[in-house]
């Protein structure tokens, strides 16, 4: 496992994703209302790239003709099938046990600390004072 | 417990070999297919348009999971419907997935299920000119389907005959949504074309007949109305058996699309017993439905089960038999299913070979 700095919080405004590829591994950074979520491109389920799909909420119905929509782009549904991920967790909404796309641990960190730390940022230079997203692969 | 997640590597991508029965090539606009059609019938479109057997003539019976039914990383860059661009075709699906051949269902504009028969049979030989000149001259991979306006059978047959021999088309394709079952003798003139063509039947989900698609009405939800395509082919199926449309052609060829599988077993099994009991207000079926569905119908695979366990769909394969499953993706649609995890069992180089490629090669009579 190695730290990788993928991008600034400014490359990826709220309600937006970036696709990156990190060894190999093309993964999705997601921005939630300033919280950042890294998932695996790939869906578990037939292999979509998931950073295609649309980014959705939950819809629960408490009784038929009830309906309730809440956590609003927090949701990553599949461009294919439609399967509904997590993005905070991975899971899907169906199966969240047997179903689960990757995440990567994720971290915002000032650019003071990457520079002074033994970081990957082979792809941009790093200013300290912006703000980066690292992610641990 | 497990959790699934899937590695694999590029080279294991490149090894893939298929026949890819089920692909749907769009047309960006009506006009596509102006230079195929008489003045006549370009002038009605813009007069009075599409008409289908059903109310709200040109939307959907139902709201599609998405929009045009597709995969929502289908749609051209360039514009147009998802399936109208043979670049992002070619490289989003025949390149990579290793496509060797792929059938072409023309769905949309629904020739067959058109009020206006004229216009209707009109449209059917456009379409199969526009699948000619539009894809498979463009790309050698590619084969058309003759499509037909089934509720007139003349016109029908005429249009199977002027296409035999044609090696540019592999089958004949009608949507099961006709107006009577399809078994009935109104459309065996149809079989008898089929026959003499040496070309098989595909039946592919869709049509509109205005016949709700469930026996007990209209339903409400797509997902209710998705599960029906297995009843309408159910029916379908039945209808062919018991009017003994497979009795009186015994070299008729069907292959059922897009209709999912599990139901297949319980079906024949529940028609061999009830022919066993009730067989003398059939006489004309010499012998139990199963055998005529075993020797004369294949059906494509997508969309694969998914059942519990890999066991279970390895069961589902003896009983329909492994030689009568023709792989099929139906890019560009939403309920696609990949060549590389279709398949959730453990199956040798043989068994994988034969379902991807080999049955295809076989019943399509390809090199």
């Amino acid at each position: 496992m190695a730290r990788h700095v993928v991008a600034t919080v400014d490359d990826i405004p709220a309600g937006q994703r970036m696709l990156v590829k990190v060894g190999g591994r093309e993964i999705g950074i997601f921005n939630i209302g300033g919280e950042f979520f890294a998932v695996s491109n790939r869906c578990p389920h037939e292999g979509a790239s998931l950073c295609k799909g649309r980014i959705v909420g939950l819809v629960e119905s408490s009784e038929p003709g009830s309906y309730q929509f809440s956590r609003r782009g927090e949701l990553l549904r599949c461009p294919w099938h439609g399967w509904e991920f997590d993005l905070r967790t991975g899971k899907s909404w169906c199966e969240p046990d047997r179903t689960k796309v990757r995440s990567y641990d994720l971290k915002v960190e000032p650019g003071g600390a990457l520079v002074e730390g033994e970081l990957q940022a082979e792809t941009f230079p790093v200013v300290i004072e912006k703000q980066y997203v690292v992610i641990e692969v | 417990m497990s959790i699934v997640e899937l590695e694999r590597s590029g080279a294991a991508r490149s090894r893939l070999r298929i026949i890819d029965c089920d692909i749907h090539p769009a047309m960006t606009s009506w006009t596509e297919v102006h230079p195929y059609l008489a003045k006549q019938w370009i002038d009605h479109l813009s007069v009075y348009g599409s008409h289908l057997r059903h109310a709200f003539s040109e939307a959907l019976s139902h709201p599609r999971m998405s929009p045009d039914a597709a995969r929502v990383d289908a749609y051209p860059e360039e514009g147009g419907p998802p399936g109208s661009s043979l670049e992002l075709m070619r490289t989003q699906h025949l390149d990579p997935n290793g496509v060797e051949t792929g059938m072409l269902i023309p769905l949309r504009w629904n020739p067959g299920s058109q009020r206006n028969l004229d216009f209707g049979v009109a449209l059917t030989q456009a379409m199969n000119t526009w699948q000619v000149e539009r894809w498979v001259k463009n790309e050698p991979r590619l084969r058309a389907s003759v499509l037909i306006a089934q509720e007139d059978t003349g016109a029908s047959v005429a249009e199977i005959d002027a296409r035999a021999g044609d090696p540019n088309f592999t089958q004949i394709l009608v949507l099961p949504k006709t107006d009577e079952p399809f078994g009935r003798r109104r459309y065996w003139p149809i079989f008898e074309a089929a026959v003499r063509s040496n070309l098989p039947i595909a039946i592919h989900v869709g049509g509109t007949n205005g016949h709700p698609s469930t026996g007990g009405g209209w339903a409400s939800y797509y997902m209710e109305e998705h599960n029906t395509v297995a009843e309408t082919m159910q029916a379908i199926l039945t209808s062919l058996v018991f009017e003994g449309v497979f009795e009186r052609f015994p070299q008729l060829r069907v292959v059922i699309m897009e209709g999912g599988l599990g139901w297949i077993p319980s079906l024949t099994a529940r028609m061999d017993k009830h022919w066993s009991r009730l067989r003398s207000e059939v006489p004309h079926l010499k012998r139990p439905p199963s055998e005529y569905i075993r020797e004369q119908v294949w059906f494509t695979t997508q969309p694969m089960e998914e059942p519990g366990t890999a066991a279970q769909l390895i069961d589902l394969f003896d009983r329909i038999g492994w030689d009568r499953l023709l792989f099929s993706t139906d890019y560009p649609h939403w309920d696609f299913d990949d060549p590389r995890y279709a398949f959730r069992a453990n199956l040798s180089e043989a068994q994988r070979d034969q379902l991807l490629y080999g049955n295809a090669q076989a019943f399509y009579g390809l090199p």
